[in-house]
């Protein structure tokens, strides 16, 4: 079923760059409904992107003195980085626990993760203010090594290489580079247990960051667990991104999946959905824990308590349930729906500790522009263009070529 | 261990001359100097809110002028133009008037919150802002308990904007403050912390009825450069008094320790599970890696 799959060294006396040339080029039908509405939003978004580094950050966002962090950095960079999390679940899974049933969704999860980090790390790169010094931690002696944000900054970089080594035999493959893809394949452990130690660190590192804002946060929000919280809620944030993602990808890329692939599928998400009830549960008991000790019931009668209940409740306990119930009925449907609540719940989550509870006892509250959000999009769709042209062309969801099993053998 | 007459010379050797020639290794400073952390004293009992320390920092800071008394309504506060602004107050004693400014902490939470140093806390006490290291990421602004680090939303260069206690200006060059140099009524007093606070002290002292008695920023988030005294309770001149008494980079201080130990345990665990499981799985998927 491959036999269509391009594949540089096949092309006999054809150099590689006119193969990559040739692979550059759209494939398939040009209006599609994702089309018609991507193109415009980021068409525009770009526009919107030039006159915010003409005129000012303040030009197109509804930022304030008082509140210096909006959608850019609440939704883009510490909503997308947990829904990226999945990568780092799902190699600890099959690479160090050996748990070789979930291989065949490795690559796309570490493709998504990836582009995550791409995408939104580029975004913050929007919201700096003096972007030409973003090096400046990186490279010279301005290391202010006091900062969590100066750990994030290293861990965003170190692990963007690590799973591009983690992805890299797919591009091997597709280039038809054997002797690179033994070399690269090679490397993979070390990225893996690499790449599992800073994500375990700045999935938290994103939660620390607001350690030092407890005057700003409200008190339902802050506690000095808020790193905890993070890294656990980031394992069923990525793993529900994983479930709602293949349940995407089997139809959108239906073609390119084999058949032994596809009956696998429900396994796997069965699996997933065992998963997420148990780190669940682990969230909600901490998250329970926090609001005993902090005795805090006298916040509950408030609007904000009630706000926080519907989060706890309706987005935490509400999916963890389905997911527990499903499970054990084999409910695919029910799984994708608690997948998609606990999506809903981990961005209410997010936005909570970053948005919505930050200053929230303001006379006058952030709300994101109209053309943050267009910006945002943006962001999101550009990101979605990338991933599918990589899934077109790279054995991510099809079966590796051959020879790779071949030599395997 | 067997070690040869000719080795056991070379080594005699070495150490006679080492001793001979070396000089002495202490961990001392290389610089002997280090100055005390300098701040500013305001008293809002001198204070007659006449508002020409904002002029003089405008002036001094090349911002725009203030804008004049009577066009003022409300309480104001610092911005991208404003380094510092004087408010008025009706307390129950009266109009009482409050200078608000960068408060120079003495463990800012800005300076361990930026991730290039471009905030940072000087010997002498003042924290300033370096434009050449900065990325604009505001995180600064985050994380300051008095909101201070104010950014320039509409320029395409932009500077976070607060009070440096003219240290580049002035300070360096034996000058006081443009505000403390040119305050009518005294109510600014620029020297090392130390002597602020026994001065502010002797004031309360001296003066019991006058004052009440608390020094603002002797304690508050551990501490800062400026201090304030006040005849009225702070929190009626709009002051935070719920502000934690420890510094506020020691909030992301267990996080930071936690990290090195992370680095060293995880991997190897990680590794120690992926051997002990290996075996478990033979090759049961012809799609191996």
């Amino acid at each position: 079923m491959n036999s269509q799959t391009a594949i540089a060294a096949d092309n006999d006396g054809k150099s590689t760059w006119k193969f990559l040339l040739r692979e550059l080029k759209p494939k398939g039908r040009w209006l599609t409904p994702f089309n018609i509405i991507s193109i415009p939003i980021i068409l525009f978004g770009i526009a919107l992107i030039v006159i915010r580094f003409w005129k000012g950050i303040g030009a197109i966002t509804n930022l304030s003195q008082e509140i210096p962090w909006g959608l850019w950095i609440g939704f883009d960079v510490v909503t997308g980085v947990a829904f990226a999390g999945g990568a780092y679940v799902i190699t600890f899974m099959v690479y160090i626990l050996n748990m070789r049933q979930y291989h065949s969704i490795v690559r796309v999860t570490v493709l998504n993760g990836f582009l995550a980090y791409l995408f939104y790390a580029g975004a913050l790169l929007l919201d700096l203010g003096r972007p030409w010094n973003v090096i400046n931690p990186i490279i010279g002696n301005n290391f202010g090594v006091s900062s969590v944000l100066f750990l994030v900054a290293w861990h965003f970089l170190l692990y963007m290489i690590a799973q591009l080594i983690e992805f890299s035999p797919a591009i091997a493959e597709w280039l038809g580079a054997r002797r690179a893809r033994k070399i690269l394949s090679a490397m993979t452990l070390g990225a893996v247990i690499f790449g599992i130690t800073l994500s375990m660190l700045h999935q938290s590192g994103l939660g620390a960051l607001y350690l030092m804002a407890k005057d700003k946060i409200h008190p339902l929000w802050y506690s000095e667990f808020i790193p905890i919280m993070f890294f656990v809620s980031s394992i069923f944030a990525g793993l529900s991104m994983v479930i709602f993602e293949g349940s995407i990808s089997h139809r959108v890329f239906f073609s390119q999946i084999s058949e032994k692939n596809h009956h696998k599928q429900r396994g796997i998400v069965l699996g997933l959905s065992k998963i997420c009830t148990g780190s669940m549960f682990v969230y909600f008991f901490l998250q329970l824990l926090v609001f005993i000790h902090g005795k805090r019931w006298d916040l509950i009668n408030t609007p904000m308590g009630y706000w926080y209940l519907l989060e706890m409740l309706g987005f935490v306990l509400l999916p963890m349930t389905l997911f527990f119930y499903s499970y054990r009925s084999g409910n695919i449907m029910l799984i994708r729906v608690a997948a998609i609540l606990t999506m809903v719940g981990v961005v209410l989550n997010r936005l909570n500790v970053t948005i919505i509870g930050f200053r929230w006892d303001m006379a006058v509250h952030y709300v994101p522009s109209w053309m943050e959000i267009v910006v945002t999009l943006t962001v999101l769709f550009t990101e979605l263009w990338i991933f599918r042209w990589v899934i077109n062309r790279l054995p991510v969801l099809r079966d590796s070529p051959a020879w790779v099993k071949e030599e395997n053998n | 261990m067997d070690l040869h007459r000719r080795d056991f010379l070379k080594v005699m050797c070495a150490t006679g001359l080492t001793l001979a020639t070396g000089t002495a290794l202490n961990a001392t400073p290389k610089n002997k100097y280090t100055p005390e952390f300098h701040g500013i004293l305001y008293d809002s009992v001198r204070c007659k809110g006449c508002r020409g320390c904002e002029y003089d920092c405008a002036d001094a800071n090349g911002l725009p002028e203030p804008e004049p008394t009577k066009k003022i309504r409300g309480l104001r506060k610092t911005d991208e133009n404003h380094r510092t602004v004087v408010n008025e107050h009706k307390t129950s004693k009266g109009l009482v008037y409050v200078k608000m400014q960068c408060m120079h902490c003495n463990e800012p939470a800005c300076t361990a919150a930026c991730l290039t140093q471009a905030m940072s806390k000087t010997k002498e006490g003042p924290v300033i802002w370096r434009g050449d290291k900065c990325m604009g990421c505001r995180y600064c602004m985050v994380s300051c308990p008095f909101d201070m680090p104010k950014f320039e939303y509409h320029s395409p260069n932009p500077k976070i904007q607060k009070c440096t206690m003219c240290y580049d200006t002035r300070v360096l060059k034996g000058e006081l403050p443009a505000c403390v140099e040119n305050c009518p009524n005294e109510a600014l007093m620029f020297g090392t912390r130390r002597e602020l606070i026994s001065e502010a002290r002797r004031r309360i002292y001296e003066k019991p009825g006058e004052y009440v008695e608390q020094i603002y920023g002797e304690h508050e988030a551990g501490g800062s450069g400026w201090l304030y005294l006040s005849p009225v309770p702070f929190e009626e001149l709009g002051m935070n008094t719920s502000l934690q008494n420890a510094s506020y980079p020691a909030l992301t201080k267990g996080f930071l320790y936690s990290v090195p130990s992370v680095f060293v345990l995880v991997p190897a665990l990680l590794l120690g599970i992926q051997q002990a499981t290996k075996k478990n799985h033979p090759n049961d998927d012809s799609d191996d890696e």
